[in-house]
């Protein structure tokens, strides 16, 4: 079982490498909040390493450090299943998310581990009512860079909510 | 399923909530959906002689832990006390009804309003009022304002192989007899006393009625046809030996297998078997034994929690109404304290099947919601539960909504309807 990794804050020197950096993770995060709001979940899994950690936990779980995740992922395979699930199993109503993330930002650089955080907010509306905001909270991502990309070694969405609104069907 | 009668007028006999002449086969739809009902209800049930679930020892490991909880609408503070004493008392103060703790978890040597501060103990006694004798001899409370008189409302505690169960009676039943035989024995057969580990929490609020949930967990017949991941992996499926087991209280068991994934039969008459189906990390479906009985067991215990052991995951599933149309379900993850390593991950992994995005639950929030839909401005109209019989006596099988019956025949009586 993988632990959570904890997020590392250290100051680096801001060259125009670690600039052109920031602006590649901030297009790693547009690209999965898009594959994700346009439903095509099955690339999701791309940008994971093998031995990666993915977990949709809330705030609470997070700060005392409880191993529960409402999605918990250890190793791509489960994230591949996932997506298996949703796709061949799961029963829901169909709604339309869409995510926005701001405050992208790396946060230490520790050898080949890029630290970085972000905020996000996910909207829901299902088929017959408006959009309502659904999920707030942060990324406290792990991105290691494999071949050409940036990968995630770890993906937390750590959410504010007190409770989620009926259920989480996608990874956020 | 459900059944048409003609559209109520007012003095009808559902229109004056009067049950339907079948009797506990139907369910009025007015039950989830009148505002009159609820409030019996809350009454009759979460502020009676019932026991509700409030929390897990293990969450207040130390004198002056405490986590706050509910009993239907009203929020309840679980406090360890003195010499491992177990106290429950209402968050609102004696004083203006203001909450005297504003947090979910922490640690406390005693607890002070903060709107006036006034300091009660761990037990909720009255221990100071600021004041209290005026200042420069003007003011104060009356020489014979008895401190003793004013603590907190303190609701009565069991606590069983380390789940803490409350009642807001004086006298309510012994926590055994309030289970019943059948109960007790499969809550002690999960809570023998050893210690308890907590591995996390999981928050969902349902647009639905709080007793649909109940109702989900007393209906193993859905459980064999909504589920895929229960069926194709042998988690929960029709054709294994299971038990349907109604109880006292309105409480009930229903008693699996875990038998891994085959094809047989019945399961291919099940649109959402599916053969096919073929998962990466098997781990999230393969339990390592664990009972000497090789049985998967969840209790519904009314009117508060949920209890499931399936697979390696253990949960309590506390049901926290909230008005007619909404509730809250805290799910607490949990193992024992003596679990080595691996049973850990495992109960983690396999707790991937429930909580508001588990493999399984995530579909039973998507039902109940529609469910509710189904009722509201349809009291009207009655639900049909015959699956599995008319009658009310134990199954051994899971093509059955005798749970279901057996409950509202409890309901009935308890809410005079």
């Amino acid at each position: 079982m993988q632990g959570r990794i904890a997020p590392v804050v250290a100051p680096y020197a801001r060259t125009a490498e670690t600039a052109a950096l920031e602006n590649e993770i901030r297009r790693l995060y547009d690209e999965v909040a898009d594959l994700l709001d346009q439903d095509e979940i099955e690339r999701f899994p791309d940008h994971f390493v093998e031995d990666c950690v993915y977990q949709v936990v809330s705030r609470e779980n997070y700060t005392e450090n409880l191993p529960q995740a409402a999605i918990y992922c250890d190793g791509i395979g489960m994230v591949r299943d996932r997506v298996i699930a949703l796709r061949e199993t799961q029963v829901y109503v169909p709604r339309i998310w869409r995510h926005f993330i701001s405050g992208v930002r790396i946060t230490a650089i520790e050898n080949d581990d890029i630290h970085a955080r972000a905020n996000f907010m996910v909207t829901e509306a299902m088929s017959d009512s408006d959009p309502a905001l659904f999920l707030v909270g942060q990324y406290l991502d792990v991105l290691v860079r494999e071949g050409a990309s940036l990968k995630f070694r770890q993906r937390l969405a750590v959410f504010d909510n007190h409770h989620v609104r009926r259920s989480l069907i996608v990874p956020v | 399923m459900e059944q048409a009668i003609p559209l109520s007028a007012p003095g009808s006999a559902a229109a004056r909530r009067e049950w339907p002449q079948e009797g506990w086969t139907r369910v009025p739809f007015w039950v989830y959906d009148d505002p009159e009902i609820y409030r019996r209800e809350l009454e009759t049930f979460f502020y009676g002689r019932t026991w509700n679930y409030v929390a897990l020892a293990c969450e207040i490991p130390e004198k002056g832990a405490y986590k706050r909880s509910w009993i239907g609408e009203r929020q309840v503070v679980v406090v360890r006390g003195e010499n491992d004493q177990i106290h429950v008392w209402e968050n609102r103060c004696a004083h203006r009804g203001a909450r005297v703790c504003w947090k979910n978890k922490g640690k406390e040597e005693s607890f002070t309003c903060p709107y006036h501060q006034w300091n009660f103990g761990l037990d909720g006694t009255l221990q100071g009022v600021p004041l209290k004798r005026g200042v420069l001899r003007k003011g104060g409370m009356p020489a014979d304002f008895d401190t003793g008189a004013h603590g907190l409302k303190t609701l009565s505690v069991h606590v069983e192989g380390g789940s803490i169960w409350a009642s807001f009676a004086p006298d309510p039943l012994p926590f055994e007899q309030y289970c019943g035989e059948e109960v007790i024995a499969s809550i002690r057969r999960q809570f023998p006393g050893k210690k308890l580990k907590l591995l996390g929490y999981n928050r969902q609020r349902i647009p639905g009625n709080w007793k649909l949930y109940f109702e989900n967990l007393k209906d193993p017949y859905h459980a064999t046809l909504l589920h895929s991941f229960l069926i194709t992996f042998g988690l929960w499926r029709a054709d294994t030996l299971s038990e349907s087991i109604p109880a006292d209280s309105g409480h009930s068991i229903m008693m699996s297998r875990n038998v891994g994934k085959k094809k047989s039969d019945a399961a291919a008459e099940i649109a959402r078997f599916k053969e096919a189906l073929e998962l990466n990390d098997l781990d999230t479906v393969t339990p390592r034994k664990e009972f000497e009985d090789g049985k998967v067991v969840a209790i519904t215990h009314f009117p508060s929690v949920v209890i499931h052991q399936q697979a390696n995951t253990f949960g309590m599933r506390h049901v926290i109404p909230k008005g007619t149309g909404s509730f809250e379900l805290a799910w607490t993850f949990f193992g024992y304290e003596d679990d080595d390593e691996e049973m850990t991950r495992l109960r983690v992994r396999h707790a991937n099947l429930y909580g508001p995005a588990g493999f399984v639950a995530m579909e039973d929030g998507e039902v109940l919601a529609e469910s509710q839909l189904g009722a509201h401005h349809y009291g009207h109209r009655n639900a049909v539960v015959e699956m599995g019989g008319r009658e009310v006596a134990k199954q051994d099988h899971m093509v059955t909504e005798v749970l279901i019956r057996a409950f509202y025949k409890h309901y009935r009586e308890m809410m005079g309807l």
